[in-house]
């Protein structure tokens, strides 16, 4: 609750520091417009920004969601088994020295101007912190833990579910917060890039027009947006840790 | 009851070319509890992980023989100084970890019995983070007797409890392990004066078997043997660290 009314009052003194900051300086709407004036587009414009939000928050749930499982599962094979570590190892830090902001348009261009090439972006974006973290969680199971399933003769298998996997739980939610704050960026990446809908490309749109207002509403959903993922995010994060962390 | 089986090991062992111990030769007696004590880093636990089969960094040269002439293989529980309980089981699955590891039909009335006569009836669907100490190293109890393995392997199980709770530890699990071949390894001389029956003392300069007490275990804490016993062993110890 305190939490709450300490939010409310932040916002509200940003609020109001803008709408200051608009009226003393007499800035022009095009260059920087006034609280209540980008309220008024989001109102009006709310059918558009609308179907365009649900395009980019589509595009952030898929993209989480494969870039999760691509994580989860590329962590997996690489604790089960050296040669593995061997071979791909060095090519996952590699995929990380590229800047996917270089590899969006190419993405565009294979996959074209729909939503799969912004899904893209946002898996590769994810696809790292997820896979690090978890593998990690999984290199790390405690050793006692590893000995006695072995002395109990434990198969390869249920140790892995068993005992790494849950054990490796707290590790993959402190990927998993990382990836969620990084999913929307993907998203809204691969947007600017080529794209015909989505937050990101309204912005650009709104932008190109000198229609700051708009550009500021759909700025401003988006980082709500974010924020709720981020938030329903934690909390999931916040009860597997609870649950697993020894 | 599991019939019971005597262990012999012959050998040496070194770790990285760090030698532990020479021309070690140790039986443990079917049936009995056996304590070894010893300074740290001289090689206690290793025996311990050897019999466990959890050994593969250490260069063992020697062998482990049983008294039925049959492997060792499965027939081996552990119980070690933490209780390893996994923290998102509860009391019961806990207990039930072994047979889920190995993919066998899980047993709950047996697991549910076990913890009842252990005195856990309250705290069965508890989790670890809710259970004391002593209530936790119970569960790991009742684990290593779900699994009813000949051959039980214990790693100072009870150095991180409080005396009150490891000396009611001691007995429950006496009680319980009774008839089965323990080697108990510890760095308490009162522990090993009190649950002994055959007491080991493994030192720079070998193994020796210590004599013990004639009352039966297990001993009561303030029995004048066990405490000449246990005094006994503390000079002895106190030698070896100077």
């Amino acid at each position: 609750m305190m939490f709450l009314i300490r939010s409310l009052a932040a916002t509200s003194f940003i609020i109001l520091a803008w709408q200051a900051l608009v009226t003393l300086a007499d800035l022009p709407h095009f260059i920087l417009p006034s609280p209540l004036r980008v309220a008024t587009t989001l109102w009006e414009m709310k059918s558009l920004i609308a179907s365009h939000a649900m395009i980019t928050t589509i595009e952030i749930l898929l993209g989480l969601l494969i870039g999760t499982i691509l994580g989860v599962l590329t962590a997996i094979q690489l604790a089960q088994s050296k040669l593995t570590r061997y071979i791909i190892k060095p090519v996952l830090v590699l995929t990380q020295a590229l800047p996917v902001f270089a590899l969006a348009p190419l993405f565009t261009l294979w996959l074209g101007y729909g939503m799969e090439s912004k899904i893209l972006v946002a898996v590769l974006i994810i696809y790292f912190p997820v896979a690090s973290a978890f593998f990690d969680g999984l290199m790390q199971t405690p050793k006692g833990w590893l000995d006695l399933a072995k002395v109990m003769g434990a198969t390869p298998f249920q140790r892995l579910w068993r005992v790494q996997i849950p054990a490796a739980l707290p590790s993959f939610a402190s990927g998993l917060r990382l990836a969620a704050v990084y999913a929307p960026i993907g998203a809204v990446i691969g947007e600017w890039v080529g794209a015909s809908k989505g937050l990101g490309y309204l912005m650009l749109l709104a932008n190109g027009r000198a229609k700051i207002d708009l550009m500021f509403a759909a700025l401003l959903v988006l980082a709500v947006l974010t924020l709720i993922l981020h938030y329903l995010v934690g909390k999931f994060c916040d009860w597997l840790v609870n649950k697993y962390q020894p | 009851m599991t019939h019971s089986v005597g262990i012999h090991i012959k050998g040496s062992a070194s770790i990285a070319g760090k030698p532990l111990f020479d021309a070690l030769d140790m039986t443990l007696k079917a049936g009995q509890w056996s304590c070894l004590l010893g300074p740290s880093g001289i090689g206690k636990t290793t025996i311990l992980y050897l019999l466990a089969d959890l050994a593969d960094h250490v260069d063992f040269d020697g062998e482990i023989s049983l008294d039925d002439g049959k492997p060792l293989l499965e027939r081996v529980s552990y119980m070690a100084q933490t209780d390893l309980l996994m923290p998102w089981l509860s009391a019961l699955d806990n207990t039930l970890i072994g047979q889920r590891l190995r993919k066998e039909p899980t047993d709950h009335q047996k697991a549910q019995n076990l913890l009842t006569q252990l005195g856990l009836q309250d705290h069965i669907n508890s989790y670890p983070s809710a259970m004391s100490g002593g209530q936790r190293q119970r569960v790991a109890l009742a684990r290593t007797l779900m699994e009813e393995r000949e051959i039980v392997l214990l790693d100072e199980p009870f150095s991180a409890l409080d005396a009150g709770t490891r000396a009611d530890m001691q007995a429950l699990s006496a009680r319980w392990l009774k008839g089965k071949t323990v080697l108990h390894v510890t760095h308490d001389p009162a522990e090993a004066a009190r649950l002994g029956q055959q007491i080991f003392l493994l030192q720079e300069d070998g193994l020796q078997q210590i004599k013990i007490p004639e009352t039966p275990v297990v001993r009561a804490v303030d029995d004048p043997e066990t405490l000449t016993c246990q005094g006994h062993l503390l000079r002895l110890l106190c030698g070896s660290s100077a």
